[in-house]
């Protein structure tokens, strides 16, 4: 909100209007790729994405694809070349917790870092949403929806909600024809990422086939490896400040081997939780200490104990049972 | 007769670029657009009717011009126009409202003399286009 009463600001800076008044090469010349690369700061965020999300090759291999792809449609733009703007309309299909998420926010920063998007921002929706309540509703609700995502990214989660199949009357398939039309239409305005889990995405797709065909790239998250999740542990606790003992490095290896096989095993979002808990844990441990005095070192690590006393570890765990709160 | 109404209306009618500058620079400060239209040129006639709900949370002007050329299509004869309001504390009024659609042809006003007690006159502005009902003033060219 601005401060000043009226609205009059002269000295006001002019919203910038991404104009590049870039006069068009002759057909001789040579562009610097590695320059506009770093121009645009796409190697700032690819590298962000690198070292902040653990394992996701094929992510990231698409990803580099199409940042790649728009770089040089800007350079051949530059020789007059014009050729329409490719569709970026995605699909992100991937067990719970394998970064989905996380990725489409990197991604509506990284297409307007490459000019794709005016603004880069993200709206993350749900059925809820975007369908209504009752007749006459979805339609308002979801173009509303779409107006705010305008210029960004448009983050459907479990979008294959939007669809029921044992239901004709749902209004979800109101919503789907909206989006399609939208996603069509308005395809220089916004990207539009479905995401939600494989098997039943594909069964969405099946019932839909022209919004699978819209959809150009259709990305796989893989499942996390005991490694990959071990290295999501540390980075975890570092971001929290917390520090694993060798002990409890170990501790977490044999944890994350357990934990995998079990049901409800949900990758980051699983790790996250059982750093949560390990952290209750080591709290609890030092309240209840003989010696009340605590040094910086003590706060700030978490021990073997702290996490070998989670429910996993249990004999009654085999792998098959019920595991709700490990 | 061109009726002058709002920001920019002394301009010739602004181009969809030039919209979504404006747009821009409303967005840009965080006041909400709305759509409103009316067939009522009378300049006293403020309260125009809205197009759907104001707009909230938008970042981007595409947003809105596909509001305005979804009135657009609906009401192809009528006036349309934008408002931007400022909800900040001290102001919480329209800060920016421009014309974005006219109709092709507009009658105009006639002035009406009214002779009261005393030789007194009043005058009123009366709009052709009121004379025939509402809904129906702008047929289409």
């Amino acid at each position: 909100m601005s401060g000043a009463p009226f609205g009059f600001r002269p000295d006001q800076p002019e919203p910038d209007t991404d104009e590049e008044a870039t006069e068009q090469l002759p057909a001789d010349a040579v562009v610097d790729l590695a320059a506009a690369r770093r121009e645009a700061g796409i190697d700032e965020v690819l590298e962000r994405l690198d070292t902040e999300l653990v394992g996701l090759a094929p992510v990231k291999t698409r990803i580099a694809e199409i940042a790649a792809l728009l770089l040089v449609d800007r350079m051949r733009e530059r020789y007059g070349i014009a050729a329409p703007r490719p569709t970026l309309h995605m699909c992100f299909t991937g067990n719970p917790g394998t970064g989905k998420t996380t990725v489409a926010l990197r991604m509506a920063d990284l297409l307007h870092r490459l000019g794709y998007l005016r603004r880069g921002h993200l709206v993350s929706v749900t059925r809820d949403d975007l369908v209504g309540e009752y007749v006459g509703h979805t339609a308002p609700k979801t173009k509303d929806v779409i107006k705010r995502a305008m210029g960004g990214v448009l983050f459907i989660d479990e979008a294959y909600y939007l669809y029921k199949a044992e239901n004709d009357r749902d209004y979800g398939s109101e919503s789907i024809e909206i989006l399609l039309q939208v996603m069509e239409a308005h395809r220089d305005d916004l990207v539009v990422v479905l995401a939600g889990y494989a098997d039943k995405m594909d069964t969405f797709f099946a019932a839909n086939p022209g919004m699978q065909s819209r959809i150009a790239h259709h990305i796989t998250f893989p499942d996390y490896t005991v490694d990959e999740l071990e290295e999501i542990a540390v980075l975890m606790t570092d971001g929290l400040h917390y520090r694993l003992s060798d002990e409890a490095r170990e501790a977490l290896r044999r944890y994350l081997d357990r934990r995998v096989g079990q049901p409800w095993f949900a990758n980051a979002r699983s790790v996250r939780n059982a750093v949560e808990r390990a952290r209750l844990r080591q709290a609890r441990r030092l309240v209840e200490q003989d010696d009340p005095r605590v040094d910086l070192a003590a706060l700030t690590t978490i021990e073997a104990p702290d996490l070998l006393a989670s429910r996993v570890f249990r004999e009654d765990a085999e792998p098959g049972a019920t595991v709700r709160s490990a | 007769m061109r009726i002058t109404q709002g920001t920019f209306s002394y301009l010739p009618d602004l181009t969809d670029e030039e919209i979504t500058k404006q747009v821009e620079y409303c967005l840009a400060n965080d006041w909400p657009l709305a759509v409103e239209f009316t067939d009522d040129p009378h300049p006293r006639n403020t309260y125009w009717e809205m197009w759907g709900l104001p707009m909230f949370d938008l970042r981007d002007a595409a947003g809105v011009l596909m509001e305005v050329n979804a009135c657009r299509s609906a009401k192809p004869n009528t006036y349309i126009r934008l408002t931007a309001y400022d909800a900040s504390l001290g102001r919480q009024t329209t800060a920016l409202s421009f014309i974005v659609q006219r109709p092709a042809e507009e009658p105009g006003f006639r002035l009406d003399r009214q002779e009261l007690s005393d030789r007194r006159i009043a005058y009123t502005t009366h709009a052709y286009a009121t004379e025939r009902p509402a809904g129906d003033r702008y047929p289409a060219p």
